[in-house]
């Protein structure tokens, strides 16, 4: 890695509750470079907050600090919202864990992909459209020319995650944050999305985040893990190296899996630990903070 | 405990008609565990949601505990006994209701007692502590909202459970907790599920047998040791079977 598409240095998201100042992100620092980045963790933990709050997208009373968030040589944290519209959906694109809620309910799946990309690269409606249906067919959607007429609660969940991934990919980001994308896919559909997303970061350069529960995929799809508990990155590894987790988290969550070449009565459950809140991160890899 | 027969389910009108499931039939056993696997966009979610009576254009027979249904008309009771964990936790729960209102209403509709006690049990076996009892869905993470979700669909205390990807926005550790508690559930009462998933590892778990979906039909009927011993006799099954592997970069 060399520079830093993305940087976050301590990164923190707080809400005020009943209870008192309730922090869903306690200092998460890295850097995101022309790689895959898997995001893996703790329901709750933080990781669409983490996202969302790169994006300027934390809604009020929430708040954002951080001492340093950085794209490129830029600041982009608590930008107006004016310009953070620029970055968005433009240099840094998301695609939301709730992909149909994501989506403009009384639009058009087709005229929502076409003015994605027509804002970000001008030019005709026809060409646009041409443009829309050819990531359609490329997320693997079998009558393109349908969806571009249907609305959202027309399709189905998978459907609306890869929808969401063909807009997303519409403007060319420098850095796409994925959170969830292949959660209600086939495994033979999700393949092919994700070539299309590995070819992104290997042709074009493009920093992928890929927030995912799936600790295989992880640990074949992505280059370094990022291991969120309770706001904050408790280990980082290399992707390959994610079967051999040291920290007490991640090693439960992969003995709690099901297997197929393995079938048990009861799946094993983790005993967690408020240490596990608190304890320092582990630095394996240069620049992995 | 369920059969369906020559089941049809479309959308709209010709010429864009969708005929989103094609003569699709089974039947599930009371007590057993039903998987239904295979194609994004393939029907599975559709099939759940006629059973339930959120549609209304299918043609074919759907029978619950030994009584037919009709087009979208569904009883009280039927309500008592079927429940279902929507793929989208999202579009499910209403944004301005808390969980406490999500749980109460269920509970109170159902003529339950002891509305307080239930709704902290609830809360506790899907692993949402006290802290989680007056938010909002916003407030929520994925996780968390498909939690609150499973715990409306349990508070009914249902016979048979249809369950669209409920572990699917879960980390592992909170998905064998809830697989853990469906099986309990299970052995304890006797309880039905039918469940989409498209991890076969989860449908290994927990299902007994499963039918694999592509282009609105039901391309095989396989049982779990078929399916773990290279049973599938239909090339798409085998595919299917085949890529969940994992990923290979190419
Ligand atoms: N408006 C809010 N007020 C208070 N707490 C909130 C609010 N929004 C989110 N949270 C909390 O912030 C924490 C982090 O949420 P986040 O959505 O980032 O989790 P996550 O890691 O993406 O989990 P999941 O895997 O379940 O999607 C959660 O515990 C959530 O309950
Ligand atoms: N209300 C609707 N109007 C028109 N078409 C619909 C509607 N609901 C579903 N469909 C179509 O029916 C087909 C089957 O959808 P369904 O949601 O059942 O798929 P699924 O197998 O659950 O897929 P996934 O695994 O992606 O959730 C899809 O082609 C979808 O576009
Ligand atoms: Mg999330
Ligand atoms: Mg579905």
């Amino acid at each position: 890695m060399t520079t830093a598409l993305l940087s976050v240095q301590n990164l923190r998201v707080t809400f005020p509750t009943r209870q008192g100042a309730f922090q869903a992100v306690r200092g998460v620092s890295f850097d995101l470079g022309r790689e895959r980045l898997g995001v893996v963790g703790e329901s709750g933990s933080g990781k669409s907050m983490t996202g969302r709050a790169i994006l300027g997208l934390v809604r009020p009373p929430g708040r954002v600090t951080a001492d340093r968030l950085t794209l490129g040589d830029q600041s982009i944290l608590n930008l107006p919202e004016r310009q953070m519209r620029a970055i968005r959906g433009n240099r840094i694109s998301m695609v939301m864990q709730d992909p149909k809620f994501s989506l403009n309910p009384v639009m058009r799946i087709g005229d929502q992909i076409i003015e994605a990309y027509r804002l970000h690269a001008g030019g005709g409606r026809d060409a646009a459209r041409q443009k829309a249906l050819d990531m359609l067919r490329a997320v693997q959607i079998r009558d393109p020319e349908r969806v571009m007429g249907a609305y959202p609660h027309e399709v189905s969940g998978g459907m609306g995650q890869r929808i969401m991934i063909a807009m997303m990919l519409a403007p060319d980001p420098e850095i796409l944050i994925a959170d969830e994308p292949t959660s209600a896919l086939d495994v033979s559909v999700r393949t092919e999305v994700l070539n299309i997303m590995d070819g992104l970061v290997r042709d074009r350069g493009m920093g992928l985040i890929f927030i995912s529960h799936d600790l295989n995929l992880v640990a074949q799809f992505c280059d370094r893990v990022l291991i969120m508990y309770a706001g904050r990155v408790v280990e980082t590894l290399a992707a390959k190296d994610l079967h051999n987790a040291r920290h007490p988290y991640t090693q439960g969550l992969l003995n709690s899996l099901p297997r197929l070449d393995h079938p048990v009565e009861r799946l094993a459950v983790l005993q967690r630990q408020d240490s596990w809140r608190d304890v320092p991160l582990q630095t394996d890899l240069p620049g992995g903070l | 405990m369920l059969t369906v027969t020559d089941l049809n389910v479309w959308f709209g009108y010709p010429p864009d008609r969708v005929d989103a499931v094609k003569a699709a039939s089974f039947t599930v056993a009371q007590g057993e565990s039903f998987g239904l696997v295979g194609e994004s966009g393939s029907g599975k979610s559709t099939i759940l949601r006629a059973i339930t009576g959120l549609i209304d254009t299918w043609s074919g027979q759907i029978e619950v505990a030994g009584q037919a249904v009709a087009g979208r008309k569904r009883d009280r009771a039927f309500h008592k006994t079927v429940q279902m964990v929507f793929q989208d936790p999202y579009a499910s729960l209403h944004p301005r209701h808390s969980v406490d209102r999500v749980l109460s209403e269920t509970l109170k509709l159902q003529g339950m007692d002891d509305i307080d006690g239930r709704i902290s049990r609830l809360l506790n076996d899907v692993g949402l502590g006290k802290g989680f009892r007056f938010r909002y869905p916003h407030q929520l993470s994925g996780g968390q909202r498909q939690r609150v979700a499973i715990a409306r669909a349990l508070a009914a205390e249902p016979k048979l459970l249809l369950l669209d990807e409920p572990t699917s926005a879960l980390d592992v550790s909170v998905q064998a907790e809830i697989l853990n508690l469906l099986t309990d559930l299970r052995a304890e009462h006797g309880l039905t599920y039918v469940m989409v998933s498209h991890d076969l590892a989860v449908v290994g778990h927990m299902c007994d047998r499963l039918a694999v979906m592509r282009g609105g039909r039901i391309e095989e009927i396989m049982t779990v040791d078929q399916l773990r011993h290279a049973g599938a006799t239909q090339d798409y099954t085998r595919h299917l079977i085949a890529a969940s592997a994992g990923y290979e970069r190419s």
